[in-house]
């Protein structure tokens, strides 16, 4: 089977990603996909650059159990996520959720339910690089009500 | 009991490592926590109570009541911000 989970510093390529993920699976009838970049903006300040840290291990499983989860809440036929480290600039793609489903509605849902899960579950931080110097991104609270829409209680923000 | 500590972040860069090995008596997570905090300086500044630090025990988010186990690897790290 292939990977469903990578953990990169280098980029990927969507295109590529899907045709995998389809690759032989006839019962196909819906692709979604969700792409996270590198904003030049974030808090009101300019970002030029920014580093992105992670538990190697930990962030791997989490992803995995992510993905069975979202194959036992919703009716899906195949889920990747890619998730990349490192240092990273504005337009540069950080993270690719992708499913593919028979029908549509399965397929969105799950892929947002992912990425709501991926956002205060697993381990990943971000540093960015503004006019003021380094510093560490703050976690939202809009970001574990996200995820309590689903059910799933979150104090990470 | 020895346990494996990770740190990460924000907190990786106030304490100034990474990893560290440490021989502890604490019962729970919560109780090592309170260790590291009582050795003072960076530790008291970034594990402070009241400060949000996330832990895992053995690579799997886990809350304070966690008990603690011989050989456990326990990592704190600030909220995550990945995506």
């Amino acid at each position: 089977m292939a990977a469903r989970v990578s953990i990169q510093t280098g980029d990927f390529n969507v295109a590529d990603e899907i045709a995998a993920l389809r690759a032989g699976d006839k019962g196909v009838g819906a692709v979604c996909t969700f792409i996270g970049t590198v904003r030049d903006r974030n808090d009101g300040d300019a970002v030029s650059a920014m580093e992105l840290e992670h538990y190697p291990g930990m962030t791997e499983k989490a992803i995995e159990g992510m993905i069975d989860e979202a194959f036992s809440r919703f009716k899906i036929n195949a889920a990747r996520v890619i998730h990349r480290v490192g240092p990273l600039e504005p337009l540069d793609q950080i993270v690719l959720v992708a499913v593919t489903s028979a029908h549509r509605g399965e397929s969105f849902q799950a892929c947002e339910f992912l990425m709501d899960y991926l956002k205060t579950q697993a381990p990943f931080w971000k540093k960015e690089k503004t006019p003021a110097g380094e510093r560490w991104v703050d976690a939202r609270v809009a970001d574990d009500k996200a995820l309590e829409r689903w059910g799933i209680a979150s104090r990470n923000g | 009991m020895k346990v494996q500590l990770k740190y990460f972040a924000s907190i990786r860069e106030a304490v100034g490592q990474g990893s560290e090995s440490v021989e502890t008596s604490a019962a729970t997570l919560g109780a090592l926590r309170d260790e590291l905090v009582a050795r003072g300086g960076a530790y008291a500044t970034a594990l402070a109570r009241g400060k949000s630090v996330r832990l895992a025990l053995d690579q799997v988010m886990a809350d304070e009541s966690a008990p603690l186990r011989e050989g456990a690897e326990v990592a704190f790290f600030p909220p995550v911000t990945g995506g």
